[in-house]
């Protein structure tokens, strides 16, 4: 299947661990991705607050580029590993086609650059999209050569990926569960995370320290609670914020969190077979190492179900971990 | 006798639905607090978002213009996904933020450095057409707190020495054409940008 990718500036460098593991995934799943040429920075959250219609002439213009080198007439699907630009690329396309008006004035300003977006041109998704609707949970238990078993993982979906700001969002905003099954299928073992869809405060390091700190400091104590080897994320913000961030969490709280947290892409590749070093490990400041060392050759024995008392009233068992 | 008019001067409530892209459904708030309750950074706001949207009915302007909640929204669209009526809450947020920046009021909250790291990191853009780490933390931190330089070097340090931090900007081909449209962009944004 042929997509268009739009990497976003933080996989250019700060999180180039994901764009290396994703490309190396993708190739081993058959999965076509064309960059697409020359795209700009999707303005994050900052633009939007100072000037809005620049905001969506930006968004746009990748939006175009895309939707012109991937050829036009039937919809295209594009594909976005980062959160915020997922979001801002989706939402941007939502909004133009919602708003004649809005898609109007966006053109205008494209043309004065000798482009033009037809809005629905493009279906924008996020990279685990792909992975669990697209390539499904059997084909990647397919080539599952190396199970991460005996790992313990707290899938962390944050924030912007299961947004309804499309209408139909591809997991439960709520309570979102496809990284959870990914996880597994890889053999994981993968533990409740009840704060995996909440922010991990974006910019608020640069902004009130003390708030960001806060934040995280809340993910990941959630995260310690269940006994997690490590925190598996989808944006390269979530991965910065709980990773760089987590000494100065330590210092400003007195706690000793030590977390590894890692890209889904770099797990799935890590149990495709795929060196650790082709994955961008290594380049976490938590050092993944112990806790990859954990990873066993065999499944772990299943806990036996003790029999229930006769005497125990007919009451629903609890639910087991996984 | 002229015919008495319908039409009414702007209420400030009018201003804040019209410059807010799409539906915002702003009026269809019923102060229910749903939002504040999902809010990660709410704690730390002057006025939870159910507040603040009660303040805009009253047409308390300045109060909300000064106000340092929308500068402690982290844009997770939480309460805008849990909102019972659809309230474009995160959306109206971003628009209190230009509105805020046009009437200088944001110097007025506690979050008053706010709209400079925003525009810090847009000027990189509309330069490079890219985002750049480096200069941005660079330029807003000397400006706002230099005394932070100091902490924040061992973790500028680790960056780099993790390959994950670039020291030069990386600049588009089509910078040119990027300047035209964002030019183009401002000149017909007009009152809602």
């Amino acid at each position: 299947m042929k997509y268009g990718y739009y990497p976003g500036c933080s996989l250019e460098r700060n999180a180039s661990a994901y764009h290396e593991s994703a490309m190396e995934v993708a190739a081993a799943l058959n999965l076509e991705f064309a960059e697409v040429e020359d795209w700009n920075c999707c303005g994050a959250t900052e633009y939007m607050a100072i000037d809005m219609l620049p905001a969506f002439a930006l968004i746009s213009r990748n939006l175009a580029l895309a939707a012109e080198q991937m050829g036009n007439g039937r919809q295209q699907q594009l594909v976005a590993p980062c959160s915020a630009c997922f979001l801002n690329l989706s939402k941007t396309d939502r909004y133009l086609r919602d708003s004649p008006e809005l898609a109007d004035k966006v053109n205008q300003a494209l043309a004065a650059g000798g482009l033009h977006y037809k809005p629905g041109s493009l279906r924008v998704r996020h990279l685990l999209d792909i992975l669990v609707t697209d390539v499904g949970f059997n084909a990647v238990a397919e080539k599952v050569t190396k199970p991460l078993y005996n790992l313990r993982l707290a899938p962390y979906y944050g924030c912007l990926v299961v947004r309804p700001v499309r209408k139909t969002p591809f997991d439960n905003p709520e309570y979102p569960t496809s990284l959870d099954t990914l996880m597994r299928t890889l053999g994981a073992k993968v533990v409740d995370y009840p704060l995996k869809a909440q922010c991990c405060g974006g910019h608020m390091t640069q902004i009130k320290e003390h708030t960001a700190l806060e934040i995280i400091r809340r993910l990941l104590k959630n995260a310690a609670d269940y006994q997690a080897d490590a925190i598996v994320t989808l944006c390269p913000m979530c991965q910065l914020n709980l990773d760089a961030y987590q000494d100065n969490v330590n210092k400003h709280f007195g706690t000793n969190y030590n977390i590894p947290i890692l890209y889904f892409t770099q797990l799935v590749g890590l149990a495709f077979g795929i060196s650790p070093k082709k994955l961008g490990f290594g380049k976490e400041f938590v050092d993944a190492a112990p806790a990859l060392k954990k990873i066993g050759a065999e499944p772990p024995p299943k806990a036996k179900k003790p029999r229930p008392s006769k005497t125990a009233l007919p009451m629903p068992a609890p639910a087991e971990e996984d | 006798m002229t015919s008495p008019t319908t039409a009414r001067a702007p209420t400030f409530f009018d201003e804040v639905v019209a410059a807010t892209p799409g539906q915002s459904n702003l009026s269809k708030c019923i102060q229910c607090g749903t939002c504040g309750g999902s809010c990660p950074s709410g704690q730390d706001m002057d006025h939870s978002p159910r507040t603040l949207f009660a303040m805009i009915v009253a047409g308390m302007r300045d109060d909300v213009l000064r106000s340092n909640s929308p500068w402690y929204c982290v844009s997770c669209y939480y309460c805008m996904s849990r909102c019972p009526q659809e309230v474009h809450i995160t959306d109206i947020m971003s628009t209190l933020k230009r509105m805020a920046i046009k009437e200088g009021k944001y110097k007025e909250s506690s979050a008053a450095d706010a709209p400079d790291f925003s525009g810090t990191f847009i000027d990189f853009v509309e330069s490079y057409g890219r985002s750049f780490e480096v200069g941005l933390a660079t330029r807003y931190h000397l400006s706002h707190h230099p005394l932070d330089m100091v902490k924040m070097a061992p973790m500028a340090l680790g960056m780099l020495r993790r390959g994950r931090m670039d020291l030069t900007p990386t600049k588009i081909k089509g910078i040119d054409q990027l300047q035209a449209i964002l030019a183009k962009a401002k000149e017909i944004g007009g009152e809602a940008s």
